[in-house]
């Protein structure tokens, strides 16, 4: 938690209760809504989080986006971390 | 619905729900006005349910149902029931007192998002006479404990002030003890119940400095542990707060009595001519109530605002305290340093520290609106 940008392998990110990946039908947008806090959130990122189910550890959810947007993993990986972390500084994804 | 807003003025994204004016603690900084509803002019459970269908159709996503004391209404499990079911994030800013583990049980079967509990201090004996309620601080440690085990993230918030100012990293770790998510240390804003008891509420320059800086080091420190959210003390600042993210930008109050506010504050100002949520819809309020057109955008400012390169970022400040420090509600929030009434904020700084005021004038239903 502390200091650590890297999401382990085996981490199983998920959504805690009190945030919510929300379609804004009147914005015509996705928001992470979590406590006195809206995200607009793009849609490679609805992609990342769509996946953060708790089930799924951090090679699944890379693994299936390679897959599915025919992309280099390794790439991948380090974008879903970086991402994934700075949500976990904001307690807006748990491990 | 057949009014829609224009399109240069975007939809509300949050809607502050004063559900009552009835509350047990007495807290000398309440945002309420002085003058409250008592609960037979209060809306009814129908008339809230509607309110909240037309903020989730206007394009509210966050819901703050607050008071007084929320939980005072015997109808707060309904109502957030009927806020989950038209896709309103539920916030609860609750006192604690009256969340039995019964009631409990019914907010969070109701699907309640996020609650967040005031503590008045992180010492019990202290904390219970700024609250002016003997065993606030002990029963408050009970119902932090009962939101935990649902699951519902929990948020402390915290009001900073002469007699807990000394102690605001101990609040950041007395929230984090209690299983806090998230802390709000919020030093006071001078309004309503708080300037009424400025004198005994204003910490002197040095002490609010040194709790801004042990505050803002634990953010850091912190991330990933707790969010600390800091609201800073605006008569110590250079340039005004943005209040409310500008004027009728953001976010609406709806009052007991279904009056609908810019913000909490606005009844002060005698210019503004508010509309009642029982004779209009929410969207035709935002839209086209005289008192949200007031002061929205820019086109109401004079100088120093007018011509100022921030007037996009900060909206020339607060209205309310402009009119309450100035007489005069377009002008520059004196908070600001370009403003030419600065020196009052200076004035109360000086004053404030100079003439310690040790009691309080407790917040109390006592008064009727005529």
């Amino acid at each position: 938690m502390n200091g650590f940008d890297e999401i382990a392998d085996a981490a199983r990110p998920h959504l805690p209760r009190g945030v919510r990946l929300r379609f804004d039908a009147i914005r015509k947008e996705w928001n992470l809504l979590a406590p006195e806090r809206v995200l607009k959130i793009d849609s490679i990122a609805v992609e990342i989080l769509k996946r953060c189910s708790g089930e799924a550890c951090l090679t699944d959810i890379v693994a299936d986006l390679a897959q599915n947007f025919a992309a280099d993993p390794v790439l991948i990986r380090k974008d879903v971390s970086a991402f994934l972390h700075g949500l976990v500084q904001k307690r807006m994804i748990d491990l | 619905m057949t009014i829609t807003t224009s399109p240069t003025i975007a939809p509300p994204i949050g809607l502050l729900a004063e559900l009552t004016h009835r509350c047990p603690l007495g807290c000398p900084y309440c945002s309420n006005p002085l003058s409250m509803d008592m609960a037979a002019q209060e809306l009814d459970t129908e008339t809230w349910k509607r309110i909240f269908s037309e903020a989730a159709a206007a394009g509210v996503l966050h819901v703050h149902l607050s008071g007084g004391e929320p939980a005072a209404r015997k109808d707060l499990a309904e109502l957030i029931t009927h806020c989950t079911s038209v896709g309103l994030y539920t916030n609860l800013i609750t006192s604690g007192i009256g969340i039995t583990p019964a009631v409990m049980a019914k907010l969070n079967a109701a699907g309640l998002d996020h609650f967040q509990l005031s503590i008045q201090d992180s010492v019990a004996e202290s904390a219970d006479k700024i609250a002016g309620y003997k065993g606030a601080f002990s029963k408050k440690r009970e119902v932090a404990a009962l939101v935990l085990a649902t699951g519902i993230p929990l948020t402390i918030n915290a009001v900073m002030h002469r007699a807990n100012i000394t102690r605001a990293a101990d609040m950041v770790k007395l929230a984090i003890e209690l299983g806090a998510r998230r802390v709000e240390i919020a030093h006071t804003q001078y309004y309503g119940w708080a300037k009424v008891n400025r004198d005994a509420l204003m910490p002197s320059r040095e002490e609010a400095d040194i709790a801004i800086a042990e505050i803002e080091a634990l953010k850091a420190e912190l991330a990933g542990t707790i969010v600390i959210d800091h609201v800073l003390p605006d008569y110590h600042a250079r340039f005004p707060k943005a209040c409310m993210g500008g004027w009728a930008r953001r976010t609406l109050n709806v009052t007991p009595t279904g009056k609908v506010l810019p913000c909490h504050a606005a009844e002060t100002i005698p210019e503004l001519e508010f509309w009642n949520s029982r004779d209009h819809t929410l969207l035709d309020i935002w839209a086209n109530s005289p008192a949200f057109n007031t002061y929205r955008g820019t086109g109401w400012m004079k100088e120093p605002c007018l011509s100022c390169e921030r007037k996009e970022i900060d909206f020339g400040g607060c209205r309310c305290q402009a009119l309450a420090l100035t007489g005069d509600a377009r002008a520059a929030d004196p908070v600001c340093h370009l403003s030419p009434d600065h020196i009052k904020i200076e004035e109360a700084l000086t004053a404030s520290t100079d003439n310690i005021v040790m009691d309080y004038r407790y917040r109390r239903l006592e008064k009727t609106k005529s």
